[in-house]
């Protein structure tokens, strides 16, 4: 549950919140430390939970020595915006609270929307999602309303895939592997009437940093959170505990 | 994925399983029941002393000030040989659990022996708000946030202080310039924010993180804001060593303003839980 820094906690009636699903490549904790880096977000709070696996690390944009626990909850006051990250697994007997835990806190938080920044596996695409763009987007009815933004922007919405493959091609269901809570997560947001957008990359593990900075990008172009510079790029900061992603250095006796 | 040979490979993530969790979606009485069978018996249970489970009383907490917590061989080694002595120290209580990995609770009421693996606590007689507990278990990753809670929670919170020491593998440390080894084994420390005595030793750098029970005891003191510290101490040496106990050193006069510890080696405690790891044979011997 959300426990904050101050003593008093902060309102977060009508504002956005942005979270990553610990999915393939890590590609929404990534866009999330992106976001929360580059718009220089205070802590507001932690989620403390005993659904994830516990982790601590000193503060992983700045090196104000402040300890970081595994999911905390960041504040843009301006643009109305609210940020959790999750920086580890969801343990596999706790899921569904998870998606409880969620769910219940952004509904009495009154957010506004919620987008959930996720991945899926680049490989279990079909033909016609081999094509063009790797970015989906999912809306839970009480957000369908945005949809004609987002298809203006070029978006183009999950395809359902047949629940009976070879068999027949009536029955269509949702399907996201590799995007760890996000189905869940998503009709359980459809069910509680929670205004939801899901916005996922394809992609494959592997240094995944360029497929980070491919989703804030579409995601600024949704939500506005950054100018673009008049050469057409976003500026986005990574943060400095994005140093040594692949281990040390090497040994030079090595060679 | 296919390799250069022909064989193809099952392409695997590190972040998430394989499987969708659709089956859980369909859980029946039978398997809520087995469910809720099984956390009840990973549950994390706090067992004190008869003679301390009286004087705890109706508010289930005890008194607190200094609550020091090793885990690991090498900083249990370390409370044992330089610190603990059976003269000062009674053992108060212990935290019973069982997982794959510790099946300790073949005797859920009794205290794990000298020697078994277990979390035993112990209380200074001279200074009996001062508590140290000592780790040598295998803690599974969902009993872990449960363990900080529970033992945290019987202790009283107001002016409470915690100190963890920990092992970890040198491998684990990340640097940008190789360590050639002669480095280790050295301490690093991470802080809460209510924490303000001065370090012995620097901060553990990004992007270096912590995880298992040193972190479900940080994270649980930097939330209730209890000042808590964790000393680190990267190694390159698996087993309990000398050198590696010796590390832990300097935590004793970051505490030694507030907490009393008579910090006298005893060699032979140091020597028995070394020997265990020599060669016992060998063929050049």
């Amino acid at each position: 549950m959300f426990v904050s820094t101050e003593d008093a906690t902060p309102s977060f009636k009508g504002f956005t919140l942005i979270l990553p699903a610990v999915s393939v490549g890590n590609v929404g904790q990534l866009a999330v430390d992106l976001v929360i880096s580059t718009l220089n977000m205070p802590k507001v709070g932690h989620f403390h939970t005993d659904c994830l696996i516990p982790m601590v690390g000193n503060d992983p944009y700045s090196s104000s020595e402040q300890v970081s626990t595994n999911a905390e909850v960041y504040l843009h006051s301006d643009l109305k915006l609210a940020v959790l990250q999750i920086r580890s697994p969801v343990l596999q007997n706790k899921v569904k609270s998870f998606r409880k835990l969620l769910v219940s806190w952004i509904k009495s938080s009154g957010f506004f929307r919620t987008v959930l920044l996720s991945s899926s596996h680049a490989y279990q695409r079909d033909d016609q999602q081999l094509e063009g763009s790797a970015l989906r987007y999912l809306l839970s009815p009480a957000l369908q309303d945005v949809g004609d933004t987002l298809r203006e922007l070029g978006w183009a919405e999950l395809e359902k895939v047949s629940a009976f493959p070879g068999i027949n091609d009536s029955e269509k269901r949702l399907y996201i592997p590799g995007g760890g809570v996000t189905k869940g997560l998503y009709s359980d947001c459809c069910a509680e009437s929670v205004p939801l957008a899901v916005v996922l990359l394809f992609c494959s593990e592997g240094d995944n940093v360029p497929d980070a900075f491919t989703l804030t990008n579409h995601l600024n172009d949704w939500l506005h959170l950054l100018e673009k510079s008049p050469q057409g790029s976003t500026p986005w900061r990574a943060p400095s505990s994005w140093r040594l992603l692949f281990g040390s250095g090497i040994p030079p006796l090595l060679f | 994925m296919a390799t250069f040979f022909g064989e193809v490979l099952s392409v695997y993530s590190r972040a998430v399983e394989e499987d969708e969790y659709d089956d859980l979606e369909d859980e029946n009485e039978e398997d809520a029941q087995i469910r809720r069978e099984i956390e009840e018996k990973r549950e994390v249970r706090v067992r004190w002393c008869p003679e301390v489970s009286e004087s705890v009383g109706s508010s289930e907490q005890l008194q607190c000030s200094n609550l020091i917590i090793a885990v690991g061989p090498n900083a249990a080694g370390f409370i044992s040989a330089y610190v603990l002595r059976s003269e000062n120290w009674t053992q108060v209580g212990w935290v019973s659990l069982w997982n794959e990995r510790s099946r300790g609770s073949n005797r859920p009421d009794t205290a794990p022996q000298p020697g078994e693996p277990g979390c035993v606590i112990y209380r200074q007689n001279s200074c009996p708000s001062v508590l140290i507990c000592q780790c040598t278990c295998y803690i599974a990753e969902d009993q872990l946030f449960q363990w900080a809670e529970k033992v945290l929670g019987s202790m009283q919170r107001r002016s409470l202080s915690v100190t963890v020491l920990s092992d970890a593998p040198l491998a684990e440390y990340k640097v940008p310039d190789y360590l050639s080894g002669g480095d280790a084994p050295f301490l690093r420390a991470l802080k809460t924010i209510t924490y303000t005595s001065t370090l012995p030793c620097p901060l553990l750098e990004q992007p270096n993180i912590i995880t298992g029970l040193p972190a479900a005891v940080l994270s649980h003191c930097q939330v209730q804001r209890i000042p808590a510290v964790l000393f680190q101490c990267f190694t390159d040496v698996i087993h309990p060593d000398s050198v590696t106990m010796e590390t832990y050193k300097p935590i004793l006069s970051c505490l030694g303003t507030s907490v009393k510890l008579e910090t006298c080696l005893s060699v032979e405690t140091l020597q028995k839980l070394t020997r265990i790891h020599d060669a016992q044979s060998n063929l050049y011997t």
